[in-house]
């Protein structure tokens, strides 16, 4: 084999190496999705979906406490969340040359940094510990936290976008910066901003870790603020640690629930909102 | 942007001249309204700084009794035993960087070669695709890696992979040992799943910052596509390589769920790599709702807030080395 042949020969080898390299990082996904769907898709009924668990040994009962509480938490984090890392972001970006905005943007790249389980001590510290108990609210705290640097981060990466001359417009017209900032620079993107926060709110739905011991859980419908609330990540764990059958059945079934809604934002805001330049920007923190 | 900030003093001095604020040298007036709103804004950023500084105040408050019952003692002994009260996390450290590191070592070659598929083989349409699968990895949560790794892998591995490495590997006595599927080796595999988008989006980008010119020199110079890719464009972005690694390693670090759900929860070091153990975030999540004694939630706490540097440390040095890989591009 001459020197020629031989380069030639290592550069399919490499090329092959590259190609395997890829399947091997798709067999997981395809072997997750499918192994959920298979698992769980059997056990999606009326009865999931509208029913509280039955007692320990009757078979049925279905998850809609979980499924509230989870979309219940979320709300209460994004509520709590999305308008401080807005606000937060647009100044990291509008203002940011100052010494605050130098802290805040180290202390936000710290925040992002934490462990989720260690949010959930936070969290536990913050609210359990002098509210004597776990509820919905230290929950609700737990996610903020992990959306809030998220939102900022995404929101200051997309603002630092907005050509200086449209800015210099507003100006020009008279308008103070504020009205700049918000009416203009803000509203304008809002679209962009909007998917940045929507894939936030998308991973906090998704977290179980820092739920364990600030919402804890329950086995009822509830709305209270300061009582203990289910959620789908905290209900799946729960139930595949558990060594009924009809128990880790349900957790497929709620597996199956939490990737649907979760892939399907993800997707959803992917190919809807999708402006090339601003998703980069979005998913590239971190 | 500076410049055109007393944009105020412009403006006529007749009220009706600005329609939306108030008379002139009024409390809202134009020129205050910037000044009240610069204020408040600012104030929200203290805020949250200052809530993550009493965070960290109080976190460490709550672990203060833990570190001066046990002091150093807590990070160089493993026994930990909570009906004691006796507190020792060497085995949670051990078992957190030891799954991160065989979690990288699998992880690493392989998000490298997608990174390169993507961007230098395959055509842009095919490379965006790929990119979207391995993104919807990092949407899928913690939770379900924990589930599919409790029920199909952990199987997989007593019964497939664990006769494989034994056969080839046994002799070494660190890849011997009786094997129940959960374990080092099973929640080092999840990790490597879980980690594989993080290095791949960040390899990806250092490789797309390589410029062109660079490529087609040494296409010009008559190299193979792979010798190419050798000389023009990995080693130029090794740095930025090993940047995406050790962000790879600081999520690994802080991975609580999966893990949790799949290395047994043995507060042990780990005796071979099929053996149970646990790490510093799964002993959080396992312990810290049930924990009676105040002493007892004291050591999770310090547990929390050693992991907390470990992955502080790992975010770091990624930063630094991806932040002087970006200085030498511009330079």
């Amino acid at each position: 084999m001459n020197y020629y042949t031989w380069r030639k020969a290592k550069n399919y080898f490499f090329h092959s190496l590259l190609s395997i390299s890829a399947v091997l990082v798709l067999i997981p996904l395809f072997l997750v999705v499918a192994y959920v769907v298979y698992k769980g898709i059997s056990g999606l009924s009326l009865d999931f979906f509208f029913n509280t668990p039955k007692p320990v040994g009757e078979v049925g009962g279905g998850m809609v406490h979980a499924i509230m509480g989870t979309l219940y938490l979320v709300a209460l984090g994004s509520l709590i969340a999305v308008p401080i890392g807005v606000v937060c972001g647009t100044f990291l970006s509008e203002f940011g040359d100052g010494k605050i905005a130098k802290s805040l943007r180290v202390a936000i790249d710290l925040l992002t940094g934490v462990p989720s389980i260690v949010i959930g001590i936070f969290a536990y510290i913050l609210i359990v510990i002098p509210f004597k108990g776990f509820s919905a609210l230290a929950g609700g705290i737990a996610l903020s936290l992990i959306i809030l640097p998220i939102v900022t981060r995404s929101t200051e990466e997309i603002l630092k976008l907005v050509p200086q001359h449209i800015k210099e417009a507003g100006l020009a017209l008279g308008l103070p910066r504020w009205k700049v900032t918000y009416f203009i620079v803000v509203k304008g993107n809002l679209k962009a901003i909007l998917t940045g926060v929507i894939l936030a709110i998308s991973r906090a739905a998704g977290e179980t870790a820092p739920l364990l011991f600030t919402a804890f859980g329950n086995r009822y419908v509830s709305t209270e603020l300061l009582s203990p609330m289910a959620s789908l990540p905290v209900q799946i764990y729960n139930y595949s640690i558990s060594p009924f059958d009809d128990w880790q059945a349900q957790a497929w079934t709620g597996a199956f629930v939490l990737i649907f809604l979760i892939l399907g934002i993800n997707l959803t805001c992917r190919t809807f909102l999708n402006r090339k330049k601003i998703l980069e920007k979005v998913t590239r923190q971190k | 942007m500076e410049n055109v900030v007393n944009h105020s003093s412009n403006t006529k001095p007749t009220p009706s001249s600005s329609p939306s604020g108030g008379p002139k040298g009024g409390f809202f007036s134009l020129k205050n309204q910037d000044k009240l709103h610069l204020t408040a804004i600012k104030s929200l950023a203290v805020f949250v700084i200052g809530l993550l500084i009493t965070l960290l105040i109080l976190l460490l408050k709550q672990a203060w009794p833990a570190v001066t019952e046990f002091g150093v003692e807590f990070i160089t002994s493993d026994w930990w035993n909570p009906v004691e009260d006796q507190f020792g996390g060497l085995s949670f450290i051990v078992g957190t960087v030891l799954t991160s590191i065989i979690a990288i070592i699998i992880a690493a070659p392989v998000s490298i070669g997608v990174a390169l598929l993507m961007t230098e083989v395959l055509p842009e349409r095919a490379g965006k695709t790929i990119g979207l699968f391995v993104e919807m990895i990092a949407a899928i949560p913690s939770i379900v890696f924990g589930l599919w790794g409790l029920f199909y892998l952990a199987p997989f591995v007593r019964e497939t992979l664990t006769p494989i490495i034994k056969s080839t590997l046994g002799f070494i006595p660190f890849f011997n040992g009786p094997s129940f599927g959960i374990g080092v080796l099973t929640a080092s595999l999840i990790l490597a799943i879980m980690i594989i988008p993080t290095i791949t989006s960040l390899c990806r980008e250092v490789f797309r910052s390589v410029p062109t010119l660079q490529r087609e020199a040494a296409l010009g110079l008559g190299s193979t596509r792979w010798e190419m890719i050798r000389l023009a464009v990995i080693k130029p972005s090794f740095s930025g390589i090993m940047g995406g690694i050790v962000l790879g390693l600081g999520r690994a670090l802080g991975e609580t769920m999966a893990v949790a759900m799949v290395i047994g929860n043995q507060p042990e070091i780990p005796k071979s790599i099929f053996s149970s153990a646990a790490t510093m975030a799964s002993v959080i999540a396992n312990e810290y709702a049930e924990a009676d004694s105040d002493l007892h939630v004291s050591a999770l706490c310090l547990v929390g807030i050693l992991l907390f540097g470990v992955t502080l440390i790992a975010n770091a040095i990624a930063r630094l080395i991806v932040w002087n890989y970006n200085r030498k591009q511009q330079g």
